[in-house]
């Protein structure tokens, strides 16, 4: 009897420090500093999502950190686990390769790990991944471009981010895309560099090239801006679609107010995607449940229909 | 060279191969522009050279600025960080103007002169911490690099801050516009080298510039107020970078961190092709102009064919600048 009720108690006991350790989680968060559009939104949602979480869940305590480079960020999640004593990090690496062995680091040291968008050059450094899809960001923007030009085609310039990965794989996908309609050609791909400026020259040069051109796919937002203005500037008119795409407010406003003849869609490549996966995180270590090892943001075509649900007026992108 | 300086006289006329050296940048620049008419014979036409020159107006404009700072022995890093702190520090002002002053002129006035002045405190500061402060220009300004840039990056919250749609529409024709059938900018960037040529070549100012640059100890024996116009070469680069600002603005209507990155070293690059020396001493500006203008048109000649393969678009670009460096070496001793 006495033996039975001290197990009982013992159990009991273990339950419920178990159970306070579990609603005592502190999930670190390190991502890059705001250094252009899209950060600057991954840093806006992982404010908003750490305000939301921690209402939501009393126990979790998220603390979230910019870095503006890879060897900062290092430095930076060290001291999330030595001082801070983090149980989860959330990290969206500046680069892969250098922050490989520090996240291993810390996930040999029990902490769990959720890797965003860029990955490690080592999976086994990671507990979980949250990504955008950047074949599926070429290849819905490819198809809304073949579909717009019809069956007659007409001739497509490219505009490419920086060499990355990244880009050719969205790049890739992009003319894989397009080539299903072969009257559709595609008459050059040149590096903007995610950049309004780099765009606007690019995009200048290719209106002296090339006497007709029927669609330009700007690849992103920002580059979206030069291309208009060096559009604008030679006043062109043969130019009917300009895509550009990650949801940058101001032109998922143009496409959802419909006034613009030029933009007349999106593909998203949401920088919530960081809140996407502090939530999961946060969920699976608050309630104890497994999270899936890899979680894919589908990128989406923004038209006038839903546009509305791509609109964050209060982001600075 | 046309002006000595007190502390440096040329002793022997210069020989045949000095005199071509000395025309290095221009060969340069005509042998790309014929390489580029072969490639492509859109190269030539009206439109894309009114292109290239408007490009080459902005690190064109800083660079007839940075040419006097180089000639005095000085460096100046942080142009593009604060024509990117300048084109958001105007655009905010801008827009906080509209409700009183309307989208007009006023506030354009009032945009412009905002940016006048922040390019000339910025550079009173750097003259002021350089010469009384005793610090290296490369480390100031290299402090002032991250400092304008993180300011921006605060203030627009790391996106971008755009201007009115109203004062957009009203200001674009200082980039857009055109007098007489030349844009504006390209018009600016004529005045603003034309009267850096006249203040080098034919002012005292310009004579102190060269003379302290060549050797600044007997400048000071010369009874040259050394710190006096050590301060106006930096805040007179400032006031380049504000014109240059100036005329961007309205080209985007808006800054984010992106605006004038690398922009310092296409200034440095322009003035050191254009055939000024690296240490000081002597430098010319119509080389700068030819500089600004030659950097330019690599990148246009490239955009405007297919055969180099994109990945070596910034290999081409060092050859080139390698190559020009290389025709005029033979006037530097």
């Amino acid at each position: 009897m006495t033996h039975l009720t001290r197990l009982a108690l013992l159990s009991a006991a273990l339950v419920a420090s178990s159970a306070l350790a579990q609603t005592k989680q502190v999930i670190g968060v390190s991502i890059p500093a705001a250094d252009h559009g899209w950060t600057a939104g991954v840093v806006y949602h992982a404010n908003q999502a750490k305000a939301q979480l921690e209402k939501q869940y009393p126990g979790a305590q998220i603390i979230v950190k910019t870095a503006k480079d890879a060897n900062e960020q290092a430095n930076q999640i060290q001291d999330l686990y030595t001082v801070n004593k983090i149980n989860a990090l959330v990290i969206l690496p500046q680069e892969s390769a250098p922050l490989t062995r520090p996240v291993a680091n810390l996930k040999n040291r029990g902490v769990f790990v959720t890797v965003v968008d860029r990955g490690l050059t080592d999976p086994k450094a990671q507990d979980a991944y949250v990504a955008g899809d950047n074949t599926g960001f070429g290849r819905v923007a490819g198809e809304y471009v073949a579909r717009q030009l019809g069956p007659n085609g007409g001739n497509v310039v490219v505009l490419r981010g920086i060499p990355t990965v990244i880009d050719n794989q969205r790049n890739d996908a992009f003319r894989a895309a397009v080539a299903k309609n072969p009257k559709v050609k595609i008459l050059d791909a040149r590096y903007g560099n995610w950049n309004r400026d780099d765009a606007f020259k690019v995009m200048q040069d290719y209106l002296t090239r090339f006497p007709r051109i029927d669609a330009v796919w700007a690849s992103d937002d920002d580059m979206a801006v030069g291309v208009l203005r060096a559009i604008g500037q030679a006043k062109r008119t043969d130019i009917r679609l300009v895509l550009g795409g990650a949801g940058m407010k101001e032109m998922v406003k143009r496409v959802m107010d419909g006034g613009d003849k030029l933009i007349t869609a999106n593909v998203t490549y949401p920088p919530s995607m960081i809140a996407d996966a502090m939530r999961l995180t946060v969920e699976s270590r608050m309630k104890g449940t497994p999270m899936k090892a890899s979680t894919i943001i589908p990128s989406v075509l923004v038209t006038k229909e839903n546009a509305a649900r791509f609109y964050f007026p209060n982001s600075p992108f | 060279m046309s002006t000595p300086s007190p502390a440096l006289r040329p002793t022997e006329g210069p020989s045949f191969l000095g005199r071509l050296g000395r025309l290095g940048p221009l060969l340069g620049l005509l042998a790309l522009m014929l390489v580029a008419t072969l490639l492509n014979p859109d190269f030539l036409g009206v439109s894309n050279l009114t292109n290239i020159l408007t490009r080459a107006a902005f690190t064109g404009i800083i660079a007839v600025g940075m040419t006097f700072v180089i000639i005095s022995g000085g460096i100046d890093l942080s142009v593009g960080s604060l024509a990117a702190l300048i084109a958001g520090s105007m655009i905010l002002v801008m827009n906080d103007l509209v409700p009183s002053l309307g989208a007009g002129w006023a506030t354009i006035g009032v945009g412009m002169l905002t940016a006048l002045a922040l390019g000339a405190l910025a550079g009173l500061f750097h003259g002021v911490t350089i010469t009384k402060g005793r610090i290296e220009p490369f480390i100031v300004t290299l402090g002032t690099l991250g400092i304008y840039r993180a300011v921006l990056t605060y203030l627009s919250q790391g996106g971008a801050i755009s201007l009115d749609l109203g004062v957009s529409e009203r200001y674009s024709p200082v980039f857009y516009g055109s007098l007489l059938g030349i844009p504006i900018p390209i018009l600016v960037f004529a005045l603003v080298a034309l009267l850096g040529g006249l203040i080098l070549n034919r002012t005292r100012y310009g004579r102190y510039v060269q003379a302290i640059g060549s050797n600044e100890q007997v400048a000071r024996y010369a009874a040259i107020n050394v710190t006096g116009v050590k301060v106006a070469t930096y805040m007179l680069l400032g006031v380049c970078v504000a014109i240059a600002t100036i005329l961007y603005v309205p080209r985007l209507g808006s800054a984010s961190p992106s605006t004038g990155l690398l922009w310092e070293l296409e200034a440095i690059a322009a003035v050191i092709i254009g055939g000024t020396a690296l240490k000081g001493g002597h430098g010319r500006i119509w080389g700068t102009v030819v500089g600004a203008i030659l950097l330019v048109t690599i990148e246009n000649t490239l955009n405007l064919t297919n055969i180099i393969s994109v990945y070596l678009n910034a290999a081409v670009q060092g050859v080139v600048i390698i190559l020009v460096a290389f025709f005029q070496r033979g006037e530097r001793r």
